[in-house]
């Protein structure tokens, strides 16, 4: 037997949402979604969810179990059993709940649409197929696979802290678009994607990526897009100043130099930006946790330096 | 009233391909009761055939062959051989629209063989096809979303039609229950199959009858109902789909003996027999007591193909297997079953995607249909793998121009919106009013069962009755049955409840169908009537709702190239 403790909300009847507990016997070999489906049909019509492939493929079902997003479908209930025989079921993270396990998903296709998710090319079209190799197909397969769950976005953890920032989905969407060998767009997305809001204000906690039900896996897509951004020049902006000054500091010195590291993050010329960082060194100087003024090297910095020789080969 | 110059109900493959079509000179709407990348297109796997001849040489005449063969020559030619004459070209346009294919060496897209393909014809993405051409038209919609209008979690309840002519159709907004007519020059249905009648079935819970019951309703027939496709390979017991692309890379079919049946039922081609004959040799040796452990269980087995080989073909079955029963291919054969799959009827249209509401192809003026839920009928009695991606692009784009060229020159007729509304305000309110002691879900799970048991892959004229009237009984029972949600606000119980009620009026046209056609062909196997019998019925049905139940009708099947003939693979 398994307690599921369901979060219902239904603002028609009560403003507050408040956790309801349902009971299901026999629960072998049922997915997720079998037993909110049993309970909906057979305890309480009015549980309100999605659902609609029970294939893993159609996006519709994804909840919170336990904390975490899952697709519904692609999970055996008796998997995710807690303590007590429980599994506690919520609506996506940093989406509004309409009703129960329903969500508002309006700000996640907002912002997939920001990212102008289509292919751009001013060249006409061949006669027959655009050429390209399997290697270049390979580029875009894993964001290819991305079937727009929100699993991602509910439980990223920039989101929660900030309205503005894109999201692991609509990031791997343009990863889809700025890796697309036969895209004639590649540096104005980069360009576009470096703004605040966009790849570089992803903190690499790579929660996406567990939370991914299938290969998409977001936060690898915005990495590549990183990449791709510096390997175009597109450097004029915190997140890459920051990431090159990074990289610098280690090869040289075999740590970081965490006073130079803001400094060119935020860019020597940048006076407002400089300035912004004063109170923060400030704070840390009169607490006695600023950095040593002088930076040393490593005892190994051989070895990391011989490391990165061997990276650049 | 809502206004807009065409509607277009379904956002799949067919629906969306419609609105690109149309959102080039006019104002366009699409409405979903899911969201449009939920649509159940994107759960095709295996591929979308075109005689492209990427990795052997090809050609639209064989295409053209191999469809009208594979569909037990009901297939009407005109429409089939413009089909596959147009696949090679819609394909370049989906690749230029970005879908991405899996690629040969060379840089085309990739090719494999599928069942009743005499040459390998399915281009591809991985095993997710469907899915890689469903997001590359939904991003050409958010392209045009200054000219499309999408109303996604919006249910369509009925057509209005004013005499030969359509003239809208009346929908509520599935999130605040709120009942709209909108009013439309054209109206174009897209809306999708509906295996959910069936127990074992590969469909999506969103695959419910809907737009085909509301022709129906508005007094069109229906055509080619009896003829539903049982996949080979459906998972045991969910009859989820594990993709034909399996068998296309080489995969065998085991029964209880760890034999390749096939051999006995279609030597040449093997496990790649068009679907109603691998369903039919599954289900007869299951039937012999042959399945593995003498349960319903087939062995699909990947073993021999490597690791590499299904990481790289096929492995969102592969991750299918490992979640929903702990069966790694790479290691053991997955255990399937037939399930149903697709219908090859739907609401009659010709070759334009016009709907037609005769044998004589009078007009429904301003109603198009196309994908799954039309009949034009480009499958016959058995539609090949593959083929209906392609169809759904090829018949949606059709519906698309021929809605564009209707709509253009014409303004909004009438419509008496108060009426429209009343009837399906009343609906909702009889449901929530009538506080029954029967349960829904009794009366649904009822249905499937009877309707996998005595109308599934093997059928008979006993069985059949069983069918017709436990669904009658069910229908009476639908009257009092009992609902808890009484709210407006995303009340998806009440929208089931409808969904059930389209469903048991398609489960009944589905057997009558298959009791009043006394023959074998393609997907509609009568154990009574082994033989396909072109004498009598070399001919499309034709279903009718009349005031005093169901009547069947029938109209010839179109022939140009290619006389009826034995069907052996």
């Amino acid at each position: 037997m398994i307690t599921f403790k369901i979060k219902r909300y239904n603002p028609e009847k009560q403003a507050e949402p408040y956790f309801e507990e349902f009971q299901l016997g026999e629960t072998d070999d049922l997915t997720l979604l079998d037993c909110l489906n049993q309970i909906k049909w057979t305890l309480d019509g009015s549980l309100t969810y999605r659902m609609s492939c029970r294939s893993a493929i159609c996006g519709s079902c994804a909840v919170k179990a336990n904390g975490h997003a899952i697709l519904a479908c692609q999970k055996q209930a008796s998997q995710l059993v807690k303590d007590n025989d429980t599994i506690t079921l919520e609506p996506l993270g940093n989406m509004k709940p309409i009703k129960d396990l329903a969500v508002d998903f309006k700000p996640f296709w907002d912002k997939v649409d920001k990212v102008n998710p289509y292919l751009q090319s001013s060249k006409k079209p061949p006669e027959k197929e655009t050429k390209q190799s399997p290697e270049q197909f390979k580029l875009i397969d894993d964001a290819s696979t991305c079937i727009m769950c929100g699993a991602c976005y509910s439980d990223c953890n920039v989101l929660e802290v900030d309205d503005n920032f894109l999201g692991p989905a609509a990031l791997a969407k343009a990863q889809r678009f700025v890796q697309d060998s036969r895209d004639g767009e590649t540096l104005a997305r980069v360009k576009e994607l470096s703004k605040p809001g966009g790849i570089w204000d992803c903190t690499h906690c790579g929660e996406c990526v567990e939370r991914c039900p299938k290969p998409a896996e977001p936060f690898d897509r915005i990495k590549e897009i990183m990449t791709v951004a510096l390997e175009q020049g597109v450097t004029n902006n915190n997140g890459a100043r920051h990431a090159l000054s990074f990289t610098k500091s280690v090869k040289s010195s075999g740590s970081l130099n965490e006073n130079i590291i803001p400094v060119e993050s935020v860019g020597f010329f940048n006076v407002k930006g400089l300035f912004d960082l004063l109170p923060v060194g400030l704070r840390m100087l009169f607490k006695g946790k600023n950095p040593p003024i002088l930076h040393k090297s490593i005892d190994d910095v051989e070895d990391v330096k011989r490391i990165y020789m061997e990276l650049s080969e | 009233m809502i206004k807009h110059d065409v509607v277009i109900v379904g956002s799949g493959l067919a629906g969306m391909r419609a609105a690109l079509e149309v959102c080039e000179n006019l104002d366009v709407a699409v409405l979903s009761k899911v969201y449009p990348t939920r649509s159940h297109s994107g759960a095709a796997q295996g591929g979308i055939a075109a005689s492209l001849g990427n990795s052997e040489s090809d050609s639209w005449e064989e295409h053209l062959y191999d469809t009208i063969k594979g569909g037990d020559f009901l297939c009407d030619q005109d429409a089939v051989e413009e089909y596959v004459k147009a696949a090679p070209r819609v394909i370049y346009e989906l690749e230029h629209f970005g879908c991405v294919f899996s690629r040969t060496p060379d840089g085309k897209i990739a090719q494999r063989s599928f069942g009743g393909h005499s040459k390998p014809r399915a281009c591809f993405s991985a095993d997710r096809t469907g899915h890689a051409i469903l997001h590359a038209l939904h991003e050409q919609l958010l392209k045009r979303s200054k000219s499309i209008k999408i109303y996604s979690e919006w249910f369509m309840h009925s057509l209005v039609l004013d005499g030969d002519s359509c003239n809208g159709i009346v929908v509520s907004d599935i999130r605040s229950g709120a009942v709209e007519v909108i009013q439309a020059k054209a109206v174009i249905f897209a809306t999708g199959g509906y295996g959910r009648v069936f127990n074992i079935t590969s469909n999506a819970f969103a695959s419910t009858a809907d737009g085909v019951m509301a022709a129906y309703n508005a007094g069109l027939p229906l055509e080619d109902a009896e003829f539903v496709q049982y996949h080979p390979s459906g998972l045991y017991r969910q009859g989820i789909l594990f993709s034909e692309a399996a068998r296309g890379e080489g995969g065998y079919l085991l029964n209880g003996k760890g034999e390749r049946f096939m051999e006995k039922y279609a030597p040449s081609r093997m496990e790649l027999a068009p679907r109603d004959i691998v369903a039919r040799a599954e289900q007869s040796e299951i039937d012999a007591g042959l399945g593995v452990d003498g349960k319903d269980i087939i062995h699909l087995d990947l073993r021999h193909l490597g690791k590499a080989r299904i990481m790289e073909r096929l492995p969102q079955i592969r991750q299918l297997g490992i979640d929903f029963i702990g069966v790694d291919c790479v290691t053991d054969p997955l255990p399937i079953q037939p399930t149903a799959h697709y219908s090859m009827g739907g609401i009659p249209t010709d070759k334009f995607g016009q709907v037609i509401k005769d044998a004589e192809g009078t007009p429904v003026k301003g109603l198009f249909a196309a994908g799954e839920c039309a009949c034009v009928s480009v499958h016959g009695a058995n539609r090949l793998g593959t083929n209906s991606l392609l169809e759904a692009v090829v018949f949606g784009e059709r519906a698309g121009r021929s809605a564009l060229e209707y709509a253009k020159n014409i303004s909004h007729a009438s419509i008496n919106e108060s009426h429209e509304k009343t009837k399906i305000l009343e609906l909702f309110e009889s449901i929530f009013q009538q506080n029954g002691d029967d349960s829904y879900n009794d009366i649904r799970n009822e249905m499937k069962k009877v309707m996998t048991e005595n109308c599934g892959v093997f059928r008979d004229e006993s069985r059949l009755q069983i069918c017709i009237e436990t669904i009658k009984k069910l229908k009476e029972r639908y009257k009092r049955g009992k609902i808890t949600d009484k709210g407006k606000l995303f009340n998806t119980e009440i929208y089931e409840v409808l969904e059930l009620g389209n469903m048991l009026g398609m489960a009944e046209i589905i057997a009558v169908g298959a009791i009043n056609r006394k023959e074998s062909r393609g997907g509609h196997s009568r154990t009574d009537y082994p033989k396909r019998d072109d004498e009598n019925f070399l001919k499309h049905s034709l279903i009718y709702n009349t005031g005093s139940g169901v009547v069947v009708k029938y109209k010839p099947v179109i022939i140009t190239k290619h006389q009826p003939a034995e069907r052996t693979y």
